[in-house]
């Protein structure tokens, strides 16, 4: 069973359609960059992947989960799917520790003790053990960026979404971030990226999709989209982040 | 002017305006503590709850705040014994300062709870918490300490205005004074030290409400301030 | 003799009404014509005058309007002045206008961009002209919508004028239930005027500062 089956979907926003009949599969393990210009409709497919975005019509299977949009659904499903935003999203009057072990207390009952250890666990895999304590407002932001990784890694998920996790960041900053999602893509974790660091999609991410005009333009292994692009748009596309 | 001053009668009555100023703070904390309690739970039902019980806290908000404080205390002191519930002055003195500064709170409160940024509701979304585990955990704190300056104007003018509670004669600040006005017929002299003592009680609310909210919300200055009035109730 | 709550004591609170109205005009008007010098002086050149007026406005703003009627009525009777009620009130709520709108209006202008205070003193106006001609104009369109959302403190807080014998609506209010005991009534009554009064006013408030916010965005 594949781990994250998207058929046919379609999503507007009023009158604007912005995904046009769009079909991806990813196999557990896998991890997958889509690329694209701001528009194509790359952000709005994986918002749709965690259900933050309802869609028309289609059909979206995650882990297990169908896509339905009850409370209770999109529950089940948020707990094994993470997702982390351009902007972090921590919490601000949280301090680092407790950003990490607040949706495991709530959401699944995990006990004090364990959500600590867990946490402890899974900032130490982003290199920030020291910064338990540490409020957000204190960090730079690639070290914000990784706290919301752990933050999310916390809730064991089986796949994760990174939504143009390092737009938001000065140059010098992304690298760190990158280094994180290297060694979880390394690790076996099932990702899902929108990104425009294509450096970074063509090295690690075993498939690439380029959207376009709200659809699924062209996919394939990343080595072979990006060096032999089929279409005219991806190749003008690609030429054009090489600058 | 020929009129000479004269503290001493006023000033010997000291015992007694110690009274009356314990029960101001009494009814000030009181409805500061019990109206802020309220206050948060109106907005979590104004964020959360069905549609209609919204409304219901938009109508309580909208007729307290535009009916004098006043009238609300003759409401509750006069009305509430009619229907067979009786209350001493300093309970309906509490209850109505309760009430009006609830109002007064869930308006300052909304402003908060708006002015929180959509992302961080879908982070909260994202970690499978529930609507109410988001306005509980991710929500309520940083909102309230955004709004905290304008909380703390309206706390002080809530204390200013536990002086109309002496109109239904509670013995707090301002109705000793009136007491001791009579006592010593020193009207003006009785006055101008009420007034000083308020003067210092509302400075002193300021300055430890300032202080409760650096140490309640540490974090305040990573968050931007949301400018909101208090008004007088 | 007990009387009900009728037809003629319902036209006593209409009249009162007329009463509270007027107060809260003459009260305005005395509190703006101080409230304007005092909004002027805290943002005079002069150190002195501007911490004057700071005082002024803290200490007006720190005590009970209650205090502030007592005092001025019965410093007004030590001075000498025998002075009817209507005077009396407006004069003392006046004082209390005139703090809040200081601190109103010294927003206002100080809301006006300072480039418009260098433009104008490089066209060689003395601060004279440039409040008349260029800050106050501007100033006077972002006061409109806090002003008129004072108002409603302002109508609010007449409530309270029955202390230095004036009878106003919620004075009457009082004299009815006095004769009546059917309190629900009669203050539900005075209260349902009080809200017909600053409803519309508050509504008005919110929604030009809907409209001025909008009009200033270019």
């Amino acid at each position: 069973m594949s781990a994250v089956h998207i058929e046919n979907v379609h999503k507007s926003f009023g009158k604007l359609e912005v995904l046009k009949g769009v079909s991806l599969t990813v196999e557990a393990g896998q991890v997958v960059a889509i690329i694209g210009r701001s528009g194509s409709g790359k952000s709005t497919l994986l918002r749709c992947i965690n259900g933050l975005e309802t869609i028309q019509s289609g059909r979206i299977e995650v882990v297990g989960h169908t896509v339905t949009y009850t409370d209770e659904k999109l529950r089940a499903l948020r707990k094994d799917v993470g997702i982390v935003f351009q902007s972090y999203n921590l919490f601000p009057h949280l301090t680092v520790g407790q950003n990490i072990m607040l949706a495991p207390r709530i959401t699944k009952g995990v006990p004090k003790e364990e959500a600590r250890a867990q946490a402890e666990k899974v900032l130490a895999q982003v290199g920030l053990s020291e910064k338990f304590d540490v409020y957000p407002d204190n960090l730079s932001g690639g070290q914000q960026q990784r706290v919301a990784i752990a933050r999310s890694l916390a809730m064991q998920p089986k796949v994760m979404l990174f939504d143009e996790v390092t737009s938001a960041l000065d140059p010098e900053l992304t690298g760190e971030v990158l280094l994180v999602m290297e060694e979880l893509a390394r690790g076996g974790m099932t990702m899902l990226l929108v990104t425009h660091e294509m450096n970074f999609a063509r090295s690690v991410a075993d498939f690439t999709v380029f959207m376009h005009q709200g659809k699924v333009w062209e996919m394939g292994p990343s080595e072979e989209l990006f060096s032999h692009p089929k279409t005219p748009e991806l190749a003008a596309f690609v030429k054009s982040t090489l600058k | 002017m020929q009129y000479q001053f004269q503290f001493n009668s006023v000033l010997a009555e000291s015992g007694f305006i110690m009274q009356g100023i314990l029960l101001t703070i009494y009814l000030s904390i009181g409805s500061i503590i019990l109206g802020s309690i309220i206050a948060i739970l109106f907005s979590a039902l104004r964020a959360n709850g069905p549609r209609w019980v919204g409304g219901l806290v938009d109508v309580y908000v909208e007729l307290l705040r535009n009916t004098p404080f006043l009238v609300q205390l003759f409401i509750i002191f006069f009305g509430l014994p009619s229907i067979g519930i009786r209350l001493t002055a300093d309970q309906a003195a509490l209850l109505a300062m309760t009430l009006n500064l609830a109002a007064y709170s869930t308006e300052i409160i909304r402003a908060g709870v708006d002015s929180i940024h959509r992302s961080q509701i879908e982070a909260g979304l994202s970690l499978a918490m529930t609507k109410r585990q988001i306005f509980q955990h991710v929500i309520i704190v940083p909102a309230i300490a955004k709004v905290w300056p304008a909380l703390s104007s309206q706390f002080v003018l809530m204390l200013l205005a536990s002086s109309i509670c002496s109109f239904i004669s509670v013995q707090e600040l301002s109705g000793v004074t009136a007491i001791i006005e009579q006592r010593t017929f020193r009207s003006f002299e009785s006055y101008i030290v009420a007034t000083l003592l308020y003067l210092v009680l509302a400075l002193t609310l300021k300055v430890g409400l300032l202080g409760l909210g650096r140490l309640i919300f540490p974090r305040v200055s990573g968050l931007s301030r949301v400018q909101v009035k208090g008004e007088a109730a | 003799m007990i009387e009900s709550f009728g037809w003629p004591e319902f036209m006593f609170l209409v009249r009162a009404t007329g009463w509270t109205l007027v107060l809260t005009v003459v009260a305005f008007l005395f509190g703006s014509i101080v409230g304007g010098a005092f909004a002027i002086m805290r943002l005079a050149q002069s150190r002195i005058l501007r911490n004057v007026a700071s005082v002024y406005i803290l200490v007006i703003q720190s005590v009970p309007v209650l205090m502030v009627l007592f005092l001025s009525y019965y410093g007004l009777s030590l001075a000498g002045f025998d002075i009817p009620p209507l005077i009396a009130a407006s004069l003392s709520l006046g004082i209390y206008v005139s703090a809040y709108l200081a601190e109103i209006w010294r927003g206002s202008i100080e809301a006006v961009p300072f480039q418009q205070w260098e433009a104008s003193s490089s066209l060689a106006m003395t601060r004279g002209q440039q409040y008349r001609y260029v800050i106050l104009p501007q100033a006077l369109r972002i006061s409109v919508p806090p002003t008129v959302g004072f108002l409603v403190q302002l109508v609010k807080n007449t409530s309270i004028v029955s202390v230095v014998g004036f009878v106003d609506l919620a004075r009457a209010g009082q004299l009815i239930n006095n004769a009546t005991f059917q309190p629900f009534q009669v203050f539900g009554s005075v209260a349902v005027i009080y809200f017909l009064i600053c409803f519309p006013l508050s509504r008005l408030s919110k929604h030009l500062e809907k409209v001025l916010h909008v009009g200033r965005t270019h």
